[in-house]
Formats: C-alpha cells, sequence, structure tokens
C-alpha cells in the first residue's frame, strides 16, 4: 500500500523515467515540485540584461508572469533562466530598454 | 413451505429506488449531490427526506445539472469524504467527461444508475444504452437482476470503491421503473451490521492544510500513458476485490453475490447470456423448456466493468450454442457490447460455442415470455442444424 501512496515524489520522476509501479496514484503530486522541473528550455528567445542601462524600477520584476526575475538586495534583479519561457514581458515594460531578447542558441 | 430458512435481516416491501436509498442512508455517506432524473428521482427524493429528518448526517448538495452532481462528489470525495450521486440515460450522458475524470483521479464515488433509453426519440424506460455509452469510462459496473440486488450491491460497492487496491468509482445499474418502480420482498440488515461491514472510509491523500497535495495536474507525453496503466491495474484488482467483499458480505446477509449468476449450465446445451432484471425472465423460461427434458441455460452478468472473462469462459464450457443478449445497439458494429464482449472472450481459446446475438428491450419495449421462448427455440434449432443462418437479430421489433 505504502509504495502507491509516497508522501515524496520519487527521484526517477524529476528524470522522467519513473514507471507506472512507482508513481503516486491518480497522478497526486504529494509534495512540492515545481521548483525541480525546470521549464526554462521551453524558450526560443532569451532575455539579456544590461545591468549598465538599469534603473532599478522593478517593473519587469512585478510583471513577470512566471516568476522568473529575482530581486537582489540592492533591487537590482537577475534573470532566472532555470524558469525562464522567454516570453519578453520584461523588455516591454523596461522603460529604458535594458532587456534585450535575443535568440536562444 | 415446511423448509425454513434463517433470515439474517428484516424483511420489508421497497422498490428499486427506494432500496438504493436505504442502502446509501445505512452506509453512511457524507456527501450525497444530485439532480433527479427520472426513473432515478425516487432515490434522491427518499435521500432529502432522510437528511431532512435527521435519519442520516451528510451533506445534501442540489446542484443544476448532473455534471455539476459528479463535479460536487469528485471534489468532496478528495477530501476523504464517502459519496454518492444518482442518475439516468441523459443525466449520465451529461456527466460524461467528469465520469472519466473520476475513474483517472481515482476517486471512489458510488452512483446508482437507473437504466433508461436515450434520447432521441425521448423515451423514459428501461434499456442499457446509457450506460453502455459509458462502457470505457473506467469505472466499476455492477449490474442488479432485482430489487434485493440493488441494496446488496450498493452496500457492497462502497467497500470495493474504497478499498485502497481498487479505488475507482463503481455504479450500481438497476433496470428503469422494471425495477426502480417495483415494489419487492426485500430483506435489510440493521444499521449496526451495515456499520461494521462498511465502517467510516479511510483515505489516504485528504485535503489536510499540514500535508498539502496537488490533485489534477498536467501530464503529457512523458507520464500520461503510465497513469491509464495504474487504472487499468486497479480494475484488475478489482476483479479480486468484489469476490472478497462478496464473501465478506454473504457472512452478514447469507447472501452471496457471483459476477455470473447461472443457471442450467451444469449440462446446458444452449445458453443465454444476459443482464439486468431479465435474467430472471430467461431463466423462469429455461425452468419451463428444462422440464421437457430441453438442456438449455441461462448465465445472468453481475458485473459488467471489470469483465468477467474467466468465469464466463469457465461457464460455457460445454455449451454448443451461445445467445448473447444485447439491451442496447453498438450501431455498425458486428453486435452489441456484451456480444462483443462475450465473443472477444472466447476467440483463440478452444471453447468454440455457435453464437448469436439477440438485441431486444430498447426504450422499454417488453421481453415477453414468448419472446423468451422463441430465443431458447432459435438455439435449440441451431444446435440441431448446426448453423446459425442469422448472427445478429431484434426481438420485439415490428418488421
Amino acid at each position: 500500500m505504502s509504495e502507491k501512496f509516497p508522501v515524496k515524489m520519487p527521484e526517477s520522476a524529476f528524470k522522467g523515467k519513473a514507471t507506472w509501479k512507482e508513481l503516486p496514484i491518480g497522478a497526486v503530486i504529494p509534495e512540492p515540485t515545481s521548483i525541480r522541473y525546470k521549464t526554462g528550455n521551453w524558450r526560443a528567445l532569451k532575455p539579456i540584461l544590461d545591468k549598465s542601462k538599469c534603473i532599478r524600477c522593478l517593473l519587469c520584476w512585478v510583471y513577470c508572469p512566471e516568476p522568473a526575475i529575482n530581486r537582489l538586495e540592492d533591487d537590482h534583479v537577475e534573470i532566472n533562466y532555470d524558469f525562464c519561457k522567454g516570453c519578453g514581458i520584461c523588455a516591454n515594460v523596461c522603460p529604458v530598454k535594458a532587456i534585450k531578447m535575443v535568440r536562444e542558441e | 413451505m415446511s423448509e425454513t430458512v434463517a433470515l439474517k435481516g428484516k424483511i420489508v416491501g421497497m422498490n428499486g429506488d427506494e432500496a438504493v436509498a436505504f442502502a446509501v442512508k445505512q452506509a453512511n455517506v457524507d456527501v450525497i449531490a444530485a439532480y433527479p432524473i427520472t426513473p432515478q428521482t425516487i432515490i434522491v427524493e427518499r435521500i432529502s427526506e432522510y437528511v431532512n429528518n435527521g435519519e442520516l448526517d451528510s451533506a445534501f448538495i442540489p446542484v443544476e445539472s448532473e455534471h455539476s452532481a459528479l463535479s460536487t462528489v469528485l471534489g468532496a470525495a478528495l477530501t476523504g469524504a464517502r459519496v454518492f450521486t444518482a442518475t439516468a440515460s441523459q443525466g449520465l450522458a451529461l456527466m460524461h467527461e467528469i465520469l472519466h475524470i473520476a475513474s483517472s483521479m481515482r476517486t471512489p464515488i458510488v452512483m446508482a444508475v437507473v437504466n433508461r433509453a436515450l434520447s432521441a426519440p425521448i423515451n423514459i424506460h428501461c434499456d442499457h444504452s446509457d450506460v453502455m455509452n459509458a462502457r470505457d469510462t473506467g469505472w466499476i459496473q455492477y449490474f442488479a437482476e432485482n430489487v434485493q440486488d440493488a441494496y446488496d450491491l450498493t452496500l457492497q460497492a462502497f467497500k470495493v470503491a474504497e478499498d485502497l487496491d481498487v479505488l475507482l468509482p463503481v455504479e450500481v445499474n438497476l433496470d428503469g421503473f422494471i425495477l426502480s418502480h417495483s415494489v419487492e420482498r426485500l430483506e435489510i440488515l440493521d444499521d449496526e451490521t451495515v456499520a461494521k461491514f462498511i465502517p467510516p472510509r479511510k483515505a489516504v491523500y485528504t485535503l489536510d492544510f499540514n500535508n498539502p497535495v496537488a490533485h489534477g495536474p498536467l501530464a503529457l507525453t512523458d507520464y500520461y500513458m503510465e497513469f491509464k496503466r495504474q487504472q487499468e491495474e486497479a480494475m484488475e484488482a478489482a476483479k479480486g476485490k468484489v469476490d472478497e467483499v462478496a464473501r465478506e458480505y454473504e457472512k452478514i446477509s447469507g447472501r452471496l453475490f457471483t459476477k455470473l449468476n447461472t443457471f442450467g449450465l451444469e449440462d446446458a446445451e444452449v445458453a443465454v447470456v444476459v443482464m439486468g432484471s431479465t435474467t430472471g425472465t430467461m431463466r423462469y423460461i429455461a425452468r419451463k423448456l428444462r422440464k421437457e427434458g430441453k438442456k438449455v441455460g441461462v448465465i445472468g452478468v453481475r458485473l459488467f466493468r471489470p469483465f468477467p472473462d474467466k468465469e464466463i469462459l469457465k461457464a460455457v464450457e460445454n455449451v454448443k450454442v451461445l445467445i448473447v443478449m444485447d439491451r442496447a445497439v453498438s450501431f455498425g458494429a458486428v453486435g452489441g457490447p456484451l456480444f462483443m464482449e462475450t465473443a472477444a472472450t472466447l476467440y483463440g481459446t478452444d471453447v468454440t460455442p455457435l453464437m448469436m446475438n439477440v438485441i431486444y428491450g430498447l426504450g422499454g419495449r417488453d421481453l415477453t415470455p414468448r419472446d423468451a421462448e422463441m430465443i431458447f427455440r432459435r438455439g435449440l434449432k441451431i444446435l440441431e442444424t448446426g448453423r446459425v443462418e442469422e448472427k445478429k437479430i431484434w426481438v420485439g421489433v415490428r418488421e
């Protein structure tokens, strides 16, 4: 019984290798797992921040839907590419054009 | 009558719908959501009376449609509650997308389906087209032959559904009007006995703020197939669990549920496979024909999903002509759903009776004793000639 109702996701699940016997039944996810499920590889365009132009208004931090923009101690920001999907909202809202979208290699 | 039978319960007169409602009351269901539809309405009416009178302590949620009824009990089941709903015909059709979600999310919902024809033309009477439309939705499907079955199976359904090796929703099918509205002799158990048989549900992943879980996530090409494989396994587990629960129920009731209710199979050369209340009609005629020395038999199928393939194979081992009776049509198919399932069960084995399919009783059309006898006589003719002239016949239709 217990293996059908685990309190943790099996490690193999994060590598896309879990078998039907290992997965919790009914597709229940028994613990927070989003942080380990990297989604940044969906991206076609990548935001590049020019820190010298940034005025620390934090609009990109507010508008990022993911959120994949981290606010630092000094109100500068950094982009978390593990989860950024390249939607371009940050580049669009930036009042000083400090973020540029470039094609993902 | 000189024979005495040891009774384990009390005898009352109830119709099929009332019997189901009474079983639900005894099962101490936590949440009920339902939308009235003929011929199921009496079930939810009785339950609402039980709740209103304080006889049943449960949340009774009147909803605006069957789609909402099933969605509501699905959500409640995920919190760990014991739940029930009931429907028929168009109501079951409206529930269709949630039927799949209920079984995939492994919610142990118990639902009475009071079998009624699907529109159009609009019709309120019995056939099995509503439930056959829901055949592949991943639910366990019981079929009651009489009111006693409707009561017994509703109680057993909770125990099977909530079992942690199964965790699947269960439908208890009963023939509209023929069973739902006919008062029959019913033996009921006392509340304490039922309470011991179905103690409160023990759920694992529940609504617990200290241990939150996510239900209903996305699973694409990477994991969808694994979850379908789990469902198949649960159905396989249900085959054994149904029997185990039946044996346990026998101890408290004196009645043993078997997946097949067979008659005359010890020497039958011609047998019919049938579901629901018609089983009794066929048995009545078979008994008469056996007095004339005709070796005929009846196989009443009381569990359609998971399909009792091994039991069927064993039951028809020595049968030479097998007639499968469907109270639903699969348009454009080689036969009705029960026929196709039975034929597929036998294919590739060394059990090879000559087979014929009978389509009957659509929209509540009566299957008269004369029709029933004609069906057996067709079988006896096939036995004599060794030839099946027509693989599929419609009985009771004006040609």
